[in-house]
């Protein structure tokens, strides 16, 4: 009964990962071929390409874990809205280039921090996952910090742009550091920390950065949440399916 | 006759990048071990970037390369751990990729000259460029873009 349990566990814990990947990933592929410069849209579509290649290695796995002869594709292309366990915060629609980039500053800066615990997980699978996708996403928070810094501390309206941005995600932070009967069972079966665990080390990477670009952090810890559990998605969420997902509904089992 | 793990090695030597030709699969340093099992050959590969579309083409130009040498029964395996790192190209590969107009990657995080005029003036254009595994930078000097190899 443990061991059923664990693997409950064990496959919605791989969700959470996969589609929070998947559904940025989708995302910021939305920008392919209408980002402000050519430089900033081959990074666009470079950082989504990573993304989804860490998509597949998270859902590959909760396929195998669930048993049900389920691939990654089904995962990502046959599931509804309440399957999907990605947080609020990436189904979002981009808004303006800023928000885009303060977005994924946000995430990448919680992946960075989770995927850095993940390195040490007992599951050999999932720290193997953690120290391929760890190296790609350091290279993201790299490039998605020192655009929040450069737009914030930049023009009047750049700046602007940016506190906009912050305000309308700040509340959709908490959420990655929810935690639940999922989380305990994979704290208990040490395979992932406990997301409420992580907050300091986030803090410490965006306050910082957050300084550095001028920006007033919002006052006020509500947190929008329902993605990570399924509970209750945003409108977006069907959106971004009715398109992802098209092609498969429409010819099922269609291939490249 | 069965051929030898060497001689294996030796043509997956000849096996080019997909993307960047002028370095082999194993310049790359992708190709982590080769060894028989039985009848059966055994590839281990580990994937530059977890999303490079070119991952496919590389298991498959694997495999089309081993049949044509005559192996029948192949097996390609995919190993995560330990991540690849740029570490891993050969010399050969990072002097072969210079002369194509690549800058090979330098632990410093940048090109250390320009691979068309050797000026050390060079700044960054984006942190990201045509393939994952790429940046663009410019020389200041003879004014040439180039693609740098990201060093991770």
């Amino acid at each position: 009964m443990a061991e059923v349990m664990e693997k409950t566990a064990l496959f919605e814990f791989l969700c959470r990962m996969g589609d929070n990947t998947l559904i940025l990933g989708h995302r910021v592929s939305e920008w392919c071929g209408h980002a402000p410069v050519l430089e900033e849209d081959i990074a666009l579509a470079n950082t989504a390409l990573d993304l989804i290649g860490q998509t597949q290695l998270w859902l590959e796995y909760a396929a195998e874990v669930e048993g049900k002869g389920r691939s990654a594709d089904d995962l990502a292309f046959l599931r509804d809205v309440w399957d999907f366990r990605n947080v609020l915060m990436l189904e979002l629609p981009n808004g303006d280039f800023g928000q885009t980039l303060m977005r994924q500053f946000l995430f990448d800066a919680w992946q960075v921090v989770m995927l850095g615990h993940l390195v040490r997980s007992s599951d050999t699978r999932v720290s193997e996952i953690a120290e391929k996708a760890s190296k790609e996403v350091a290279y993201h928070l790299d490039r998605s910090r020192g655009t929040v810094i450069g737009l914030g501390d930049g023009t009047e309206e750049s700046n602007a742009r940016m506190q906009a941005a912050l305000e309308r995600l700040w509340p959709y932070v908490g959420e990655m550091f929810a935690s639940d009967e999922t989380d305990a069972a994979m704290l208990a079966a040490g395979v992932a920390p406990d997301p409420a665990s992580l907050r300091a080390e986030f803090d410490a990477i965006v306050l910082p950065a957050l300084a550095e670009a001028t920006l007033t952090v919002p006052e006020g810890d509500f947190a929008h949440k329902g993605g990570r559990d399924g509970g209750m998605h945003t409108e977006h969420l069907g959106h971004i399916l009715c398109t992802m997902q098209w092609l498969q509904r429409a010819y099922p089992g269609a291939k490249w | 006759m069965v051929a030898s793990v060497e001689q294996v090695w030796d043509w997956l030597d000849a096996v080019p990048d997909p993307e960047i030709p002028v370095i082999s699969l194993v310049d790359l340093g992708i190709i982590r071990n080769v060894a028989w099992a039985g009848d059966t050959l055994q590839v281990t590969v580990t994937p530059t970037y977890s999303g490079c579309p070119a991952t496919s083409i590389i298991n498959l130009d694997i495999e089309t390369a081993l049949r044509d040498h005559g192996v029948e029964k192949i097996e390609l395996k995919r190993q995560l751990s330990p991540a690849w790192t740029t570490d891993w190209l050969s010399d050969k590969g990072r002097e072969k990729l210079e002369e194509y107009g690549i800058a090979p990657p330098q632990p410093a995080g940048g090109p250390e000259r320009c691979p068309h005029c050797g000026s050390t003036a060079v700044e960054k254009l984006s942190q990201f460029g045509s393939t994952p595994c790429k940046a663009q930078w410019r020389c200041t000097e003879c004014l040439e873009p180039f693609d740098y190899f990201k060093c991770i």
